[in-house]
């Protein structure tokens, strides 16, 4: 059980996003993707879960061709992934504890009573209790990502896709988002792929890291090797020297 | 030369761009199609859109067909004054309203309240994720958003446009009576004259057919919406002026096929 991209390439319009994109996410693993912005990191994401298909290239998810997957298929994969989105995403018509509970409503055997309780047990997770029947306009940017992720761990997916699940999050905010990142992977083995531009985060939370440059992978290998690698292009990204990649060939 | 050389260039973009949409277009027919299939996604919110689709627009749909009436009535007496019979207004009353003026305005009306809401809804669903978040949450988001909208908007337009054929003779009955010195007895008996059943089917046809129109082409534009508030602004603008035009165009279709 992996998620693996092979030669994936993606165009909007003239714009090349991933030009020859590989890169396998083993069963277990939290895997952090980086680069800067309009670097493919967000469309590669997509392509994981079928919001997007690649122009060339494939896709695998639990060994299954994911663009070449019909509706029905691609919808039973689905429930399987939970997807945390950059800006949260919410529902705007619907309380918080109907956001959360939503992707609980297609899975069989669910009663209601169940249903409640897992909506209850994942806003106890993120610290939101007391905002069930609140509506996403009246919680805070923060307290609408962390509602995001509820939804997103509410079905207990065996993959967790994470687009920025920190950005614009204060910092104790951050800290308890990058521990249940840690728990979904080591306490129940969800495999994970972060999307990130906050480093600390990054290394804190990830077995891997892969950074996106030009569409395709400039970099991939553990912290440690993240840290020690001379390449002026991962180099200035990391320490935010943007000289330093100019340097780079 | 250069400027014929960038018109040639620009209908060309613009036909490609209609061809696309087009195709668009008939992509999101054939998967409201299938989506019926899926009831237990569209049929829990059927009647909360026939509520808001429906009953909602009642009011804007009798503030038209209202003075509709009264206008048609003083027109017809005008016209005919002297020439033609006075209980006539009541025939160019009954007539008018049920095979144009009430399924047309209406439909105009409802393109602007009902076809700008839900491209403005979906809209901004689609920009701000809440599609794709759909989507991950494995709901199929054409039955889950398009296929009760379009419903609604298919039964529901009917009733509004009956109830607005009713009110717009029954003002130019009103009218007859306190304008323009006729008894109702006058009114009914021209009313009466023409009258066919096949009209009220005619007006209910014409009508069904603007309700799939304006639901079908705000969710359209709405499913297809980018680039942030502007984005949603441009597709709920898109959405009222195609679907005057189609209204318009299916007008003169209905005419053409079914009255002969």
């Amino acid at each position: 059980m992996s998620i693996e991209l092979f030669d994936v390439e993606k165009a909007f319009g003239k714009t090349q996003v991933l030009n020859r994109l590989t890169l396998t996410i083993h069963e277990g693993q939290t895997v952090s993707i980086i680069g800067g912005s309009g670097s493919g990191k967000s469309t590669a994401l997509k392509h994981m879960v079928g919001l997007l298909r690649p122009d060339d290239g494939e896709v695998y998810v639990d060994e299954q061709n994911v663009s070449r997957l019909d509706q029905e298929s691609l919808y039973q994969l689905r429930r399987n992934v939970g997807y945390v989105f950059q800006f949260a995403a919410l529902f705007d018509s619907m309380t918080i504890a109907e956001n959360v509970g939503m992707g609980l409503k297609r899975m069989p055997d669910m009663s209601g009573d169940a249903i409640d309780q897992r909506v209850s047990e994942c806003l106890q997770m993120v610290d939101l209790e007391g905002t069930a029947e609140k509506l996403p306009s009246e919680l805070s940017g923060g307290q609408r990502k962390r509602a995001g992720f509820a939804r997103a761990i509410a079905t207990r997916p065996k993959y967790m896709l994470y687009d920025e699940p920190t950005t614009g999050l204060d910092p104790v905010t951050t800290a308890v988002i990058d521990e249940l990142i840690v728990r979904m992977s080591d306490e129940l083995g969800v495999t994970g792929v972060v999307i990130t531009h906050d480093m600390k985060s990054a290394f804190r939370i990830s077995d891997r890291i892969a950074m996106l440059y030009h569409g395709g992978i400039r970099f991939e290998g553990t912290p440690d090797e993240l840290r020690m690698c001379e390449d002026p292009v991962v180099k200035g990204f990391i320490e935010g020297r943007p000289k330093l990649m100019r340097l780079a060939p | 030369m250069p400027y014929m050389v960038d018109a040639t260039r620009a209908i060309g973009r613009t036909t490609l761009r209609t061809v696309a949409a087009v195709g668009r277009f008939g992509h999101l027919a054939v998967d409201a199609g299938r989506a019926l299939r899926k009831g237990s996604l569209w049929a829990p919110h059927l009647v909360g859109q026939m509520a808001k689709i429906g009953v909602a627009s009642v009011p804007i749909a009798l503030f038209v067909a209202l003075f509709t009436g009264v206008v048609l009535a003083l027109q017809a007496a005008y016209t005919f004054t002297g020439a033609v019979p006075q209980y006539f207004v009541g025939t160019l009353v009954g007539k008018t309203m049920l095979l144009e003026l009430g399924p047309v305005l209406t439909g105009l009306a409802l393109s602007g309240r009902v076809g700008a809401a839900i491209a403005a809804e979906i809209g901004a669903m689609r920009v701000t994720e809440q599609i794709d978040a759909l989507e991950t949450l494995a709901y199929d988001p054409v039955a889950y958003l398009v296929v009760p909208r379009v419903i609604a908007g298919a039964t529901m337009f009917p009733v509004v446009v009956i109830l607005a054929d009713a009110l717009g003779i029954s003002a130019g009955l009103g009218t007859a009576v306190l304008r323009l010195d006729m008894s109702a007895f006058e009114f009914l008996k021209g009313l009466r004259l023409f009258f066919e059943s096949w009209d009220v089917w005619f007006s209910v046809i014409k009508s069904a057919s603007f309700g799939l129109t304006v639901t079908s082409v705000g969710c359209f534009f709405g499913f297809h919406a980018s680039g942030g508030a502007e984005g949603v602004g441009r597709a709920t603008t898109r959405a009222v002026v195609v679907s005057t035009m189609i209204i318009l165009a299916l007008d003169a279709f209905w005419a053409a096929t079914l009255l002969k």
